[in-house]
């Protein structure tokens, strides 16, 4: 179990450290062999069979065949490696960004348009205990 | 000598190269963000610097989790453009300048910065976005580029403090250095954002605004930022503003600002960028 960290607080947020780096090290270096056409095909052709040439964890290998772009984040993910399964599914940042917070894409582009999502009410875990 | 004649800081939004290069850099959207760099674009042309140090981040493009350097300097003779899965960027390949980033290895390392030395890297959106934003889209790079990349991705990345100091270890080493060159240096990355999880689109332009003051006229408090409160207030990735600070250190203390824009959003992201000029 990691040692409670200051940034914990930190609402909807998983800080990239070296327990999360740890825990999803196979999870995050599968993402990266998608940078490459070839492996992007392979992957497409058969997911499972794919993953087999990764050794992660069976929670981490049903998320990211459900694509639960959350889910992969608490279990070690890291964005920058998730978004190249992203890219492979043809998404980008903004359309991953929307699917994490559970925005319709327009949704979430009026939100940047409007300025973003505010600080207020987004620092700390104890002001989102409404959204359970 | 060699002298280092301004800094340039900006942030480096991957889609704003993709507006670029699909042509869409005229729509109201993006003439938004774009419009705030036609000075910049005229003053670098301008300022005709012979080299540009560029202080930015990979983005799992060079470096994966196999090997993750706090800072890597590039000392190679060209640096190819990654593919970050969607192709490479249709951008010119990035010609180094081994000569003078040699030096600046050397003289950082025995200056106690332990500084990684690459001789072969890809160089991803965290370099090129900048260099097409205050560029254009020319045949080649108008100038040679020294790349700094500072990992920002595993935390924790180097404090703020850290940078500030290695920027001023970085212009010691190009004041130290024989052959007449005009140096520019750039800090990339921020402002305010974040791109993972539920608090995703997270954007703080009073906390942006206030870095942008404090940059010009007060960086020694901006080096006491820890990363919780960049975390916290400017977003999990807003932490890339401490490669701002080497710019920073690099400059002098006092320096000229001719110019300043900031907007809301790119993409995911709020854009500020600053031109200051040492006066000395």
């Amino acid at each position: 179990m990691a040692e409670q960290q200051p940034y914990d607080d930190i609402p909807g947020t998983q800080v990239f450290d070296a327990h999360r780096s740890r825990e999803g090290y196979w999870l995050n270096m599968f993402c990266m062999s998608l940078m490459k056409d070839e492996n992007r095909k392979a992957f497409k052709a058969d997911e499972a069979k794919y993953l087999d040439q990764f050794p992660m964890s069976a929670v981490q290998r049903d998320a990211v065949l459900k694509r639960q772009w959350n889910r992969m984040l608490e279990l070690g993910g890291n964005i920058y490696y998730t978004s190249k399964l992203g890219a492979t599914d043809g998404l980008s940042f903004q359309n991953l960004a929307a699917l994490m917070t559970g925005s319709t894409q327009e949704q979430y582009a009026a939100m940047m348009l409007a300025g973003g999502r505010s600080p207020q009410g987004n620092r700390s875990k104890s002001e989102w205990k409404d959204r359970g | 000598m060699a002298k280092l004649i301004a800094g340039v800081t900006t942030s480096h939004v991957p889609a704003i190269g993709a507006a670029l290069d699909n042509g869409k850099s005229g729509e109201p959207y993006w003439q938004r963000v774009f419009g705030g760099y036609d000075f910049s674009k005229k003053w670098l042309a301008e300022t005709k610097p012979d080299v540009v140090f560029l202080v930015y981040n990979d983005h799992a493009s060079a470096f994966s989790l196999e090997i993750i350097p706090t800072f890597a300097l590039g000392c190679a003779e060209s640096f190819p453009i990654a593919d970050e899965g969607w192709g490479p960027r249709p951008v010119p390949v990035v010609k180094g300048h081994p000569d003078l980033a040699w030096h600046i290895a050397q003289s950082t390392i025995l200056d106690e910065f332990d500084m990684t030395i690459v001789n072969k890297m890809e160089v991803d959106h965290g370099l090129t976005v900048p260099l097409s934003l205050m560029v254009g889209q020319p045949k080649e790079w108008p100038f040679k580029v020294i790349p700094l990349c500072v990992n920002v991705i595993q935390y924790p990345p180097p404090t703020g403090h850290r940078c500030y100091m290695l920027g001023k270890a970085i212009r010691k080493a190009i004041d130290s250095f024989p052959q007449d060159l005009r140096v520019v240096i750039f800090g990339t990355g921020g402002m305010s954002h974040q791109l993972q999880g539920p608090r995703a689109g997270f954007i703080n332009s009073v906390f942006d605004n206030s870095f942008l003051d404090r940059f010009v006229t007060d960086p020694q408090s901006l080096v006491k930022i820890q990363h919780l409160e960049y975390i916290r207030e400017a977003g999990s990735e807003g932490i890339e503003l401490v490669m701002w600070l080497i710019a920073r250190g690099a400059l002098d203390d006092e320096v000229r600002q001719v110019h300043r824009f900031y907007t809301v959003p790119a993409s995911n992201t709020a854009v500020g960028h600053l031109i200051l000029e040492n006066t000395r």
